[in-house]
Parts: C-alpha cells; structure tokens; sequence
C-alpha cells in the first residue's frame, strides 16, 4: 500500500499551475493559452463552416460540406501529427510547438463546431428569414441580425458541450512537447513518481473548469429567456 | 385611377406543379382587393410575387409602373415599397416590439435611432398598442403581435400592404382588432392585397374580391356582385362552403 503524499503538489503548484495550466514560464505551454485562442478561432472558422454549408452556392457549400466530412472521420491526434511532421515540409519552416497545436485544434474543431452553427441556423424558422426579406434587409443583415442571434441560443448546449471537448482535448498537445498541464504534470511525475497525487490532482483541475463552462451556459441560457 | 400592380400573363411552377396559371390582375392605387379560394389554390404564392419573395417563370408583373420581373430589379426599394403581413406573424422574438418595428428603419434607410424610434412609437400608436412598446412578442397577445406586424410592415412607409391571411392564426376574440387596424389603413387609402376569407371584412372594405381555384384567377368582382351573384360554378361551390358556418 502506497502511502499518498499531495507534498509533491504543493511543492510543484508554481510550475503545474503557472508554466502548466496558464502558459508562464520558461517553456512554450500552457492549457488556457491554448484553449481559449482555439475556442475563438475554432467558433469564428466554425461559423464560416456552417454557413459555407447553407450556402445556395454549390462551390462554396461542396467544399463546406468535404471539409466537415473529412475532419470528423479522422482522429485528433493524426491531426496533431500531420500538423508536426508535414506543416514544416510544406511551409518550409519551423513550427513552434504553439503554432501547429493551435492549428491542429482550430481546424479539427471548426469542423464539428460548423455542424452545431449549421444546425442553429436550420432551427430558426423560415418565416423569420421571409419577415426579414419582407421590409428591405439584405441577405448579410438578415443573417446578423435577425438570424444568428436566435440560432446562437439554440446552439448554446451543444456549443459549450464541444468547448469542453475541445478543452479537455488540449490535454493530446502534450505528445508534440507542448507543456500543457498534462506535460507539466508528466514532467514533474518523472522526477518524484507520485503518479496517483498528480494526475488526481490536475483531473479535478480540469473537472472544475468543465464544471463552471456548463454551470455558466446553464446561466447563460435561463438568462437569454425562453422563446 | 393608375395602377399600382399589374399581373400579366403570370405563370410560376414550383418544380412540376403549376401553381400560378395565366393570372391577369389589375389592383389600381389605393384599391382594396380581397383574394379567398381553397386552400393550395395559389393565393399566397400570388401575393408573395409582388415583393419577390417567390419569382416567376413567364409573365411579368409590374408594381408602380416599374417591372419587377427579371434580373435587374432594385429589390430593396421594391421591398420598401410593399409591406407585408404574414399569416403567423413571424415578429423577430429576440426584439421587443418597439425593436421589431425599428430594424428596417434603421439598417434599411439608415436612420439614426432617435428618428426610427419616433417613427416606430407612431406606428404603435396607429395599430394602438403604444403601451406595448418594451414587450417582447412571447409576452403578447396573437391579436398584439399581429399588429405589432402590421407596424413594422408600415415602418418603410410603403404604398402597398400585402397580407397573407393575417387573422387565421387568432383566437375569435382577436380577429376584430386587428380587421379594424387595417380597416383604417384602407380609409387612408393605402393599396391593399389581402388574402383572406373574412367575407365580412370583404364586404365592408373591399373594392374587388378575387377567386382563385387551381392556381387561376376564377373570378373578379366588386363585393356585392361576388356575394350575391357570383358567375362561376367553382365560385358558388366555394362560397356555400364558408359562409354555411
Ligand atoms: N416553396 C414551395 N415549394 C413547393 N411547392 C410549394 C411551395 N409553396 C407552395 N407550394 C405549393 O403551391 C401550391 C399553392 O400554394 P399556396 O400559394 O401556398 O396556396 P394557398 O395560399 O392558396 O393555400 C400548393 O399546392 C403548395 O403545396
Ligand atoms: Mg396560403
């Protein structure tokens, strides 16, 4: 029987948390640096997915369509490879860890966060499109102002469901060297061997930050009203 | 009296199905037409040519002495043009009624929000729900949110007004306020496209009824003629049928 020892936490807290989890320190890292440029740039790209997926053009939703099909039958971490070993060769460049993690993540994502927008958009009714076109908007405007707003309150449940996906995917950076806080908590199990305190210990930091993305959409969605 | 639309020769397909067949209509400047007929006939498909919000396959119809037909039309001053109401209201539920009634104003003409809101509370006043004016449409009545649509379809000051059975989604006791809205709007002499089988509204405020069966247009009348005498069979059939009860 192993005696547990949470010592080891609490010495290596600075370097878990601020290289680890925030992204500060000597080391290219970092799971919030990570996860929330992706979860911007994923949703934005993710927008133009779904839309490119509406569009009554067949050489933009055809593409749309191939590029949703593609990424969702692919695993993440070839993705992540790819990214690693081809993005180099192709841009005859270097690729710092940070680069090709946060484009593995966007373009993996926008694929599955292209679906939720698709869907959003596809459950406002139709009449709210005609009234729109009725007194004079345009198509854009239509869209802006009379057509994302309710798609993007429908889409709120399935949307934070792939943001904690998404973050808790950030953790597969890790195998390029990015120092993530599973690297970090890997790094650090490597000098002390305290498996059990470490990984217990960076779960429930990843379980927290789960837990208050679904409590504030739960918020977000009572807040935004019913209708 | 000069035209204010012009059907002619109007035919439009929806994949094989013909549902507008040779439509030949005239409605003058601030002339009240009533269209009823079976349901499928193609009424609001009719109606709903006028503002393009469907185009047509062969025909031409021309709103104001301008050709709406064809690729080089300038839609957003055709749409400014003609208003239109819509059988479930289809206000914008994430807006307050004031915001519905406000949107084209100001993203359409580019009015500063000072403006469109004087304008808007007006309408609110016309369709008489000032009061009504922060409510969000699941907070109001059908009756209400009708009228607030009826607003908001007034609010580029159109010439035309098209309404596709603006009252079958109402409760009975609703039915009335929002006939005599656009009863009113009638008396100020707007050009009016109703489809619609309130037949008392058509007798008391229609210049001409329209029949329409099978995607034609059946018959043509003033309402007393249509009522009392109608020629075609297919009209008389139609009409035992929905004043019976
Ligand atoms: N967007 C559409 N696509 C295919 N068929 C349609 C469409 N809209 C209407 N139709 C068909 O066209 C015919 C006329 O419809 P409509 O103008 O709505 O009739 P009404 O308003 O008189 O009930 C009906 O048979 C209807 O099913
Ligand atoms: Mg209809």
């Amino acid at each position: 029987m192993v005696m547990l020892d949470f010592g080891v936490v609490w010495r290596n807290l600075p370097f878990l948390l601020i290289q680890g989890f925030l992204g500060f320190g000597n080391f290219v890292g970092g799971t919030l640096r990570l996860a929330i440029p992706a979860i911007v740039l994923g949703f934005v790209l993710g927008i133009f997915i779904g839309l490119g997926r509406l569009a009554p053009q067949a050489w933009i939703r055809l593409p749309a369509t191939l590029y949703v099909e593609f990424f969702r039958g692919v695993p993440l971490v070839m993705v992540i490879f790819w990214m690693w070993f081809i993005m180099p060769i192709v841009l005859q460049t270097a690729i710092p860890e940070f680069g090709v993690a946060l484009a593995a993540f966007v373009i993996f994502e926008a694929a599955y966060l292209g679906e939720i927008v698709r869907a959003g958009i596809q459950s406002v009714p139709r009449g709210q499109v005609e009234a729109a076109t009725a007194v004079g908007l345009t198509g854009a405007q239509t869209m802006r102002h009379v057509v994302l707003p309710q798609a993007l309150k429908n889409m709120i449940p399935s949307l934070v469901t792939q943001f904690i996906v998404l973050f808790k995917d950030t953790s597969l950076a890790s195998i390029i060297g990015f120092m993530d806080l599973t690297k970090a908590a890997q790094v650090v199990n490597n000098r002390e061997i305290r498996p059990f305190e470490l990984y217990l210990f960076i779960a429930v930091i990843y379980w927290v930050c789960t837990y208050s993305m679904s409590r504030y959409a739960r918020h977000l969605e009572r807040r935004l009203g019913p209708a | 009296m000069a035209a204010a639309i012009e059907f002619r020769g109007v035919n439009k397909w929806f994949g094989p199905l013909h549902v507008l067949q040779d439509v030949d209509l005239t409605v003058e400047a601030g002339e009240v037409v009533v269209v009823c007929g079976p349901s499928g006939s193609g009424k609001s498909t009719l109606i709903r040519c006028v503002n393009r919000l469907e185009v047509i396959q062969k025909g031409e119809i021309v709103v104001h002495g301008q050709s709406i037909t064809g690729p080089r039309v300038h839609l957003s001053r055709l749409r400014a043009e003609v208003g239109m109401v819509f059988q479930s209201f289809n206000l914008f539920p994430h807006m307050t009624a004031l915001e519905n009634v406000m949107l084209a104003p100001v993203k359409v003409k580019g009015l500063p929000g000072a403006g469109a809101e004087k304008i808007a509370r007006d309408l609110l006043e016309r369709v008489r729900i000032p009061e009504q004016a922060d409510h969000y449409p699941a907070n109001l009545s059908g009756g209400q949110q009708q009228r607030v649509a009826i607003a908001r379809a007034l609010a580029m000051q159109p010439r035309i007004m098209l309404f596709d059975e603006p009252t079958s989604a109402l409760d009975p006791e609703m039915i009335n306020e929002v006939l005599e809205v656009m009863t009113d709007l009638a008396r100020e002499g707007m050009t009016m496209m109703v489809v619609s089988h309130e037949m008392g509204f058509a007798r008391r405020v229609a210049h001409r009824v329209v029949f329409m069966d099978g995607g034609q247009v059946v018959e043509v009348q003033p309402p007393e003629a249509f009522f009392a005498a109608p020629t075609s069979d297919r009209t008389k059939d139609f009409l035992s049928k929905i004043l019976s009860h």
